[in-house]
Order: C-alpha cells, then sequence, then structure tokens
C-alpha cells in the first residue's frame, strides 16, 4: 500500500470515528454535519437490499430531514435512553477519485439499558460514498445496511 | 363466528381469567402474562374459528414462490401453486417433525425436507420417500405405508383484495364473510387497484400481543404519546374521524383520521394544559407530511386490524400490511409489510419510502408504541387479578365519530371473551 493510500485510509478511519462519537456520545446535534447539503442517509434491512426492495427504517435525501429528525427525537418523541457503543471494522475502499471515495465497512452497535444490560443491537454494513469539501470529508450517501432484521422495540437514534 | 371444539380441561380449580364485567371495560392484567392462557389462545384463536394474515399476494406472484411465517407460533408457509392458485401448509415434517422449509422466502416447484428427503409438493402432498421400498432386498416402509395419508398438515386458503389469510378451522365461514361488509369495505378503499411488494422491516417487543392490539384500536393515545403529531401540528383529537367495529364479533375495527381544518382544537389543547401541545417548531422538509389525494376520503390515518394478525394502515401516502405474530406471552413480533400501487409514478414512490419514516420500528408517530406496551407488560408483572380501566365514552356507545374513545377496545375484549370461552373450562392456574 502506497503512502498515499495509507493517508487516505487514515483520513477516512477519522472521519468514520468521528462520525461514531457523534452517536455514541449524545452530540446528536453535531450528527447532521457530517453530511453533505444534499446527502442521503437510510437505515435498511439486508433482507430488503438482496430482493432489491426499497423498504427503509429510517430515509432522509436531505440534510434538512436530518436536522428534522435531531429536533423530533429532542423534543417531540419518547423512548428510553439509549447508550449506543459503535464499533466498526474491515474498512474497505470501492473506489477513490481525489475528492470522491466510495467505502464500505461492518458496524455493530451494542446499547446498553437502564437496568445496565448490555445487548447486541445491531449488526450490519456501512455503505458510504464521502465527498472532499472545505470542512473535511463528508458524507454523501451513507446507507446502514443492517443485518439484525429483528430490530429490538424501537429505532430512535440513527445508527 | 362459529365456535370450536371443546378445549382442555385443566386440573386446579382456579378460574383462567376472571373478566368482572361482560362489556370488555374491565380486563385482568393475567392475560397477558399467563403462560396457560396463551396456551389456550393457541388452540381457541390461532387454531380456532379465525383466519390469519399471512402476507400479500403481491409477495408470492409466481407459481413455486413461497414465503415462511405464521399463525400464531405455528410455522406455516404459504405458496402460489402450478395454476396460479395458493396454497399453505404447517411446516413440519409428516415423518420426523423437522421444518421442512428453511428459507424465509424462494421459489420451489416442491419442498423436502432434508432429515430424510420426504418431499411434498406445492399443496403438501407427500411424493417422495427414500427407500420406499428398501434396498437390495431388504425391507423398506411396511406394506400398509400410504403416501397419501403422510401429506403435511394443509390449511384452508382464501385471499381478500390480494391479502392472503389461512385457517386451521374447518368450520370458519368462508373469509369474505369472517370479514364482513362494513370492514370490506374499507379494505377495498386500500386495495382498489394492483399493490405491488415493497419489502419488510421487522420489531420485536417484550410484551403481549394483544397489548399491540389494544394500541391499534385507541385512538384516544394518538395525540397524548405520539408527541410529533402535535409538536409539528400533523394531528388534532378534534380532527374528523371513524371509530367502528365490523358488524358481528367485533373484533375488527378501523380507526380513521379525516382531515379537516385547526383551529379550537389546538385551543383547547392549550386550554387543558396538556403537555403534547408545543406550536414551536417546525419541519425543514415536511414534504414528509405531504398527503397526495389518492381516495374518496382524505384521511392521514387509516388504522384497520383485522383480529387476529393483521393491521391494515394507510398513513399519509405510506401503506403498510403489518402482521402481529405471538411470541410467547411476554413477547411479539411486528412485521410491516410496505406497498406501493402497481402503478405510482416514480414521484409517488419516492413519497411512499419517504414517508416511511412515519411508521414502523424508527417511525415518528410509532416508535413509542412498543415503548407503551412494554411499560404494561412491565407494570402488570405480579398482578394477575387486577383490571385495567377502559371506560373512556361508555356512555355513548352509538358514538362513532371521535377519536377520544375506548370503545373498540372494549368490543375487542368483549368477543375476545367470547372466543376464548374461559366460563366453559377455563379452569387452570392463572
Amino acid at each position: 500500500m502506497s503512502p498515499l493510500d495509507l493517508a487516505l485510509r487514515q483520513e477516512l478511519l477519522a472521519l468514520q470515528d468521528a462520525y461514531i462519537s457523534t452517536l455514541d456520545t449524545d452530540a446528536l446535534e453535531q450528527w447532521p454535519d457530517m453530511f453533505v447539503e444534499d446527502c442521503l442517509y437510510e437505515i435498511i434491512p439486508k433482507e430488503n437490499v438482496d430482493q432489491g426492495l426499497p423498504a427503509p427504517v429510517i430515509y432522509c435525501d436531505s440534510k434538512k430531514m436530518l436536522r428534522d429528525r435531531v429536533v423530533s427525537l429532542r423534543h417531540a418523541n419518547i423512548f428510553q435512553p439509549v447508550v449506543y457503543r459503535h464499533f466498526i471494522s474491515g474498512l474497505s475502499v470501492q473506489s477513490a477519485e481525489t475528492d470522491e471515495v466510495a467505502m464500505q465497512s461492518s458496524y455493530l452497535v451494542i446499547n446498553t439499558s437502564q437496568l445496565g444490560q448490555s445487548v447486541v443491537y445491531q449488526t450490519g454494513r456501512y455503505h458510504d460514498v464521502v465527498l472532499r469539501t472545505a470542512d473535511g470529508w463528508r458524507f454523501k450517501s451513507k446507507r446502514a445496511i443492517y443485518d439484525t432484521s429483528r430490530i429490538q422495540t424501537a429505532l430512535a437514534i440513527p445508527i | 363466528m362459529k365456535d370450536t371444539d371443546g378445549a382442555p380441561a385443566f386440573a386446579t380449580s382456579i378460574r383462567l381469567a376472571a373478566f368482572s364485567r361482560e362489556d370488555g371495560s374491565r380486563v385482568p392484567y393475567g392475560v397477558f402474562t399467563s403462560q396457560a392462557i396463551y396456551e389456550r389462545e393457541q388452540e381457541r384463536i390461532f387454531r380456532g374459528p379465525t383466519w390469519s394474515f399471512l402476507g400479500l399476494e403481491a409477495e408470492i406472484k409466481a407459481p413455486g414462490d413461497f414465503k415462511s411465517t405464521f399463525i400464531g407460533d405455528t410455522p406455516v408457509v404459504v405458496t402460489r401453486t402450478e395454476d396460479g392458485g395458493l396454497a399453505a401448509w404447517v411446516n413440519r415434517c409428516a415423518h420426523r417433525g423437522a421444518m421442512v422449509c428453511r428459507q424465509l422466502r424462494g421459489n420451489a416447484s416442491s419442498h423436502a425436507c432434508v432429515y430424510h428427503q420426504w418431499r411434498y409438493n406445492l399443496e403438501g402432498d407427500l411424493f417422495g420417500v427414500p427407500f420406499l421400498r428398501g434396498l437390495n432386498g431388504q425391507a423398506g416402509m411396511p406394506a400398509d405405508f400410504d403416501r397419501k395419508a403422510h401429506g403435511l398438515r394443509k390449511l384452508r386458503v382464501e385471499s381478500y383484495a390480494g391479502l392472503v389469510f389461512a385457517s386451521f378451522s374447518e368450520t370458519v365461514e368462508p373469509l369474505a364473510d369472517y370479514i364482513g361488509p362494513v370492514m370490506g369495505g374499507y379494505i377495498d378503499r386500500i386495495f382498489h387497484k394492483p399493490v405491488e411488494y415493497l419489502g419488510c422491516t421487522r420489531q420485536f417487543s417484550n410484551s403481549n400481543w394483544k397489548l399491540y392490539l389494544e394500541n391499534v384500536k385507541d385512538p384516544y393515545h394518538a395525540s397524548l404519546l405520539h408527541l410529533f403529531h402535535t409538536t409539528f401540528n400533523i394531528f388534532r383529537v378534534g380532527m374528523k374521524a371513524h371509530c367502528v367495529t365490523d358488524e358481528g364479533h367485533g373484533l375488527h375495527s378501523i380507526i380513521m383520521a379525516i382531515k379537516q381544518d385547526e383551529g379550537e382544537t389546538s385551543t383547547a389543547y392549550k386550554d387543558q394544559k396538556i403537555r403534547s401541545f408545543d406550536s414551536g417548531f417546525t419541519l425543514e422538509d415536511d414534504s414528509i407530511l405531504a398527503l397526495i389525494p389518492e381516495y374518496e376520503v382524505l384521511a392521514t390515518n387509516h388504522i384497520q386490524p383485522i383480529f387476529p394478525q393483521l393491521v391494515i394502515q394507510q398513513i399519509h401516502n405510506t401503506l403498510v400490511a403489518r402482521q402481529l405474530l405471538p411470541k410467547g406471552p411476554n413477547a411479539f413480533e411486528l412485521v410491516f409489510h410496505f406497498f406501493g400501487y402497481e402503478d405510482d409514478d416514480a414521484e409517488m414512490r419516492k413519497l411512499r419510502i419517504k414517508q416511511a419514516n412515519l411508521v414502523g420500528p424508527a417511525g415518528y408517530i410509532s416508535m413509542e408504541d412498543t415503548e407503551a406496551t412494554e411499560l404494561v407488560q412491565q407494570g402488570v408483572a405480579r398482578d394477575a387479578s387486577v383490571s385495567s380501566v377502559i371506560d373512556m365514552a361508555r356512555d355513548a356507545p352509538a358514538q362513532s365519530d371521535t377519536l377520544i374513545t375506548e370503545k373498540l377496545i372494549r368490543s375487542f375484549w368483549a368477543g375476545y371473551q367470547k372466543l376464548m370461552a374461559f366460563d366453559d373450562a377455563g379452569v387452570g392456574e392463572v
């Protein structure tokens, strides 16, 4: 792997770390800022993707919709406190141009309840397209394609 | 609805469930926690004189297309036959009991059990038994073995407007009569032209399946638990409403919320200082709340449970057939079957997908439902003989144009009591 490839890989890993930090530290207000304005964010079961079917759990086609989700979670929706810990592995780069990269990685989300029980809440694979912007790398598209098709109780906080 | 055969007798003398009123306004919490009641439900409801929703015809269009699912907690398979009809059978090999079909979905011209490769046709008839005549002169199956007597357990299957149902019962009335003309009319509203299946999402709740049926028969909670409605001004208690049950057993129902101008209802909220009124927020992208007229009646919500396993839902322009599956007394699973119409244009299809954000496990106006049913499950854990209080609008049984009512829930529990016949043989441990 060339030094350039390694540098890019470090940048992409740093972007992913920054992304999961917004979710794992309850910094939801910063979560939309990981995306460009004209973006796609989707959580969809693998069983639908495998069949070429579109039904999602969350589907946002603009940064506005991401901010709406945060406002709703903060002010409208009622749910048990969520404590996520995201673990990402297996980064693979599908295509890399100077300012646009397509990549995939596996993720694991452990959720811990108020009673102190930690469970595997969701596993899946991120399919990302990221753009180099003036503010650094940002997500143009992020699809969380999950294996854990049976969602336990509810899904409030994004993945 | 006709009755089933007698239920098994239990040894002890304690009544399984004691409903203090026949009108369904008092429900002993034991019905949500008792294993014995759960077992009786499987026999008297899911294997009784009912039709259980299995899926959409649009999911199994081609001959051989199949889907694994459940009636109650019994695994079943529904499949399209060679002649374009439908067949369903219990997914249990007639030989030694193994599940025959091991995939959620697929296409097959026959189904073989992997254990000993007994093979069945799509209708569930046994046609292949390895070593039926033995091998090299050694004995095979006995001379009196008759393949015709060892098919899969076949179920009655019927579809209504593209919705597929099956039943264990030989005596239950035909599906259309079971649904009834009133409920049928509301189903026809949604299923008035061919639909296209768009995929499913699944949600698991640690609470009793009947708590979810209560929830979808409860318009009273809608604007109080789901604050998204009121926070973003979607839904008002004073909206024009239809809340009606079927004309027979009262186990099916519909809630429709019909769009009208707001005004005095938001004032009513402010006056009562109900926490859910908050006018300070607007959506940056409100296309999620678009309502493109598709039906004669412009309703934002159409929530229609067809007992016991189906809830038909139209919320704005998103369309779902929810399948409700019990998983023991303390758990249920929901499978949300999203669909559109075959003739949707690209814009409409995109809107349906976008509005999926409103419903399901992450839905803006649904994520609280399983939270609420789990709170009940936790709250009632040790109080089987204490009863809930389901009194809203009890003095106005004819009133059907309000969302402030619990009459659909009472009707459900009244029908449930009859079906379960706790008085006849309902003795056992609570």
